[in-house]
């Protein structure tokens, strides 16, 4: 399953490379892809785990940078 | 700069880097002037100026450093925060480090100004890519916020979404259309500037298919919905535009991979700076301070910000002229590309019949006059080309009879007009001029005497020459595929100045034919195939890059292919190929121009030839410039290529 999300007080593109890299390694999902530009997080992970995958990547985005928030 | 274009948060930032600013030029001023660490004696002198920095310092950076402790508790080491942290207050500590051991006392200004620099760095940062995000996007701005829907007897303001099929919108003037429909009453000029880059306003009356995104200029309109909202024009083309930075191109990628290990490099690199030198001359502060320099410039953000931005910037100058491009990487693609595949109906010539030639010339009106009369009711595209052409309403009053497979016979009493192909002559026994040259020839004979002929070819667009030119010119190969005969394609071919032609392909044959000259190509070639979109979806997706012309209101060409000219004109081709080779130039220059002045401010100040300085200059200064030069990606590009010369 496909789904995008839009991303506040993302300042940083270095950080959105950082966060890219960090929720890839996350068990389930198959491909991530944040734009600095337009602010958008694209995400494919596996259906049934969603959540649980989406939850494990706010997780890792708030690691990288704490101000940068999904809106979901 | 306005200060009204800022959000609160910068501006508040701005405030706090202004009294800053003021503030260490004041206590700069004063120490250089009369020296602080003198106005008090003894040992502990530094600690007076000390303390004044300190404040500016605090001041300027309390967010730094408060960012910095936050993420070392989250394990993020090689944190720019962290960094710039580790070298400002390595500054102080060496400055500290001076006044307790006597020297003279200097560096508290330094790691202050480094701080306060950066400050400014980022800010301008901030504001440049804030400003060109919303400069792009604003021309993206195509969505509309409501539908007025003809409810009962009166009309309801609702979201787009809302809105079914078959129900009636009224579109006022200055409004958006807010989905496809059909127009049912009014008269009414829409601008579609925003969707095709056309600036010439298209006129619209009832029957006429209306598309989502256009503005309603001069007056009411009400509209049969036909499509749903997230079916709709407006909503194909705002997800494609919005999916458009996901798909990253090789520099992009490239970039990101580089900054992963440039962060961690430099900051080994400063360690082993400051350690083993330091070990041997025992000169601790020199070599310390050195290696601090080093972590100024160990952030990668002039790059990782400036690539994405003038690929982003590209996409948005592209979409301004009615060209979509899927994605940075079809961008970066398709300033390579080299091998240009055309269809040639629809795309190089304007897929509909017209008169080219009546002969003799001389009797035009009278040829024309006679066979409009004789074709008027067929409904063939052939007899249509030429009741238009003639323009007025041909005379009625004759007997029409069809001679199957040769032409018309029209009869009014004793007047008898002969229209049609060379069969249709030789049966009548009427001696005929011959007309040679290519496309459908239509013959006219009137009371069994010929009086000329008229050629019907489908017509070669406009612009097809000056393009097919321009991209000959840039050293481009390009192919006209057609399913007409040798003969007509020939002819078009030369006429147009094609390298190569196949022609009498069948529909599924255009795949096999693109085919081959795909496994032809060599590997760093890129193959276009430009198509209207029409029957042409597997070819558009089998090429390196798919073309599609005149998308609006197509969603299988929006859906198949990589570029898509909202236009029907060629022209967006040669223009989408100077935005591409203008963004990627720009896309390199900053590579490395940014990775050039980073690597020459380490060696520099690994040598001790530069200060801190410099280096602070090295981080923002250079990403501001990179910044600056993205934005040069955007600007207005002339509309033909002869502008150029």
């Amino acid at each position: 399953m496909k789904k995008v999300y839009r991303l506040e007080d993302l300042d940083c593109a270095n950080c959105a490379a950082k966060m890219e890299r960090a929720i890839a390694k996350i068990d389930g999902v198959q491909s991530v892809s944040i734009s600095f530009m337009s602010q958008r997080m694209s995400i494919e992970a596996d259906e049934s785990r969603f959540e649980e995958i989406m939850q494990r990547a706010i997780k890792a985005c708030k690691k990288v940078e704490p101000d940068c928030r999904i809106l979901l | 700069m306005k200060a009204s274009s800022l959000s609160r948060k910068e501006r508040k930032n701005l405030i706090r880097i202004l009294v800053a600013l003021a503030m260490f030029i004041v206590v700069f001023a004063v120490d250089k002037t009369l020296v602080l660490g003198s106005v008090f004696e003894g040992p502990a002198a530094w600690v007076f100026p000390f303390c004044l920095y300190l404040l500016i310092y605090l001041l300027i950076g309390y967010d730094v450093l408060w960012r910095a402790i936050r993420n070392i508790a989250h394990g993020q080491v090689f944190d720019e925060n962290f960094l710039m942290c580790v070298a400002t207050l390595g500054a102080f500590a060496l400055a500290i480090y001076r006044g307790v051991s006597g020297l003279e006392i200097e560096g508290f200004d330094e790691a202050c100004a480094v701080l306060l620099f950066y400050q400014v760095g980022e800010f301008f940062q901030s504001y440049a890519t804030g400003k060109s995000r919303k400069s792009i996007s604003k021309l993206m701005d195509i969505r509309p916020d409501y539908a007025n829907v003809m409810r009962g007897d009166k009309t309801e303001r609702v979201d787009p979404s809302q809105v079914r099929i078959g129900e009636i919108i009224v579109v006022n003037p200055g409004e958006k259309v807010p989905l496809d429909g059909v127009v049912v009453s009014g008269v009414s000029a829409l601008d579609t500037k925003a969707l095709t880059g056309e600036s010439l306003p298209r006129d619209v009356e009832t029957g006429c298919e209306v598309i989502s995104g256009c503005v309603n200029l001069t007056s009411q309109l009400e509209v049969r919905v036909t499509k749903e909202f997230y079916d709709s024009t407006v909503s194909k083309i705002l997800e494609l535009v919005e999916n458009a930075s996901e798909q990253k191109s090789k520099a992009e990628n490239f970039i990101t991979k580089f900054a992963k290990y440039y962060t961690p490099a430099v900051v080994i690199i400063a360690l082993l700076l400051a350690v083993i030198p330091g070990l041997i001359t025992m000169d601790w502060s020199t070599w310390v301070y050195r290696a601090l320099s080093f972590l100024v410039v160990s952030c990668p953000c002039a790059l990782v910000i400036s690539i994405p931005l003038s690929f982003f910037a590209g996409i948005g100058a592209a979409s301004r002229y009615g060209i979509l491009i899927k994605g940075s990487n079809y961008l970066e693609k398709f300033n390579k590309a080299n091998i240009f595949v055309f269809d040639k109906t629809g795309t190089l010539t304007k897929g509909s019949f017209s008169v080219m030639k009546v002969s003799p010339e001389a009797d035009r009106d009278e040829i024309l006059r006679l066979a409009a009369i004789a074709e008027q009711d067929s409904g063939h595209p052939i007899a249509k080309s030429i009741v238009q052409c003639y323009g007025n309403t041909p005379e009625g009053g004759y007997t029409l009879t069809n001679e199957a497979g040769m032409g018309i016979k029209a009869v009014r009493g004793d007047d008898v007009i002969l229209c049609g192909n060379e069969k249709l002559m030789t049966e009548h026994g009427i001696p005929f001029l011959k007309e040679s040259g290519l496309g459908t020839v239509v013959y006219v004979a009137r009371k069994g005497r010929f009086v000329g002929s008229i050629l019907i070819a489908d017509e070669i667009k406009p612009e097809t020459k000056e393009v097919i030119g321009a991209l000959n010119g840039m050293g481009c190969k390009t192919v006209m595929l057609t399913g007409d005969n040798d003969a007509i394609a020939a002819d078009v071919a030369q006429k147009i100045g094609v390298s190569a032609y196949q022609a009498s392909l069948l529909p599924q044959n255009k795949v096999t034919e693109v085919e081959k000259l795909l496994a032809a190509k060599k590997e760093q070639d890129v193959l276009c195939f430009v198509g209207d979109g029409i029957n042409d979806a597997p070819v558009l997706m089998r090429s390196d890059i798919g073309i599609a012309m005149g998308g609006v209101g197509s969603d299988a060409a929006i859906e198949a292919s990589d570029i898509v000219l909202m236009r029907d004109d060629l022209r967006g081709i040669s223009l989408a190929k100077r935005i591409a080779k203008k963004t990627m130039a720009i896309v390199f220059q900053n590579i490395i121009f940014s990775i050039v002045i980073k690597v020459a401010i380490l060696i520099l100040s690994a040598f001790g030839i530069t200060n801190m300085w410099v280096a602070v200059f090295g981080d923002v200064g250079v990403a501001v410039l990179a910044i600056l030069n993205a934005m040069r990606v955007n600007s207005k590009y002339e509309k033909s290529e002869n502008a150029k010369k």
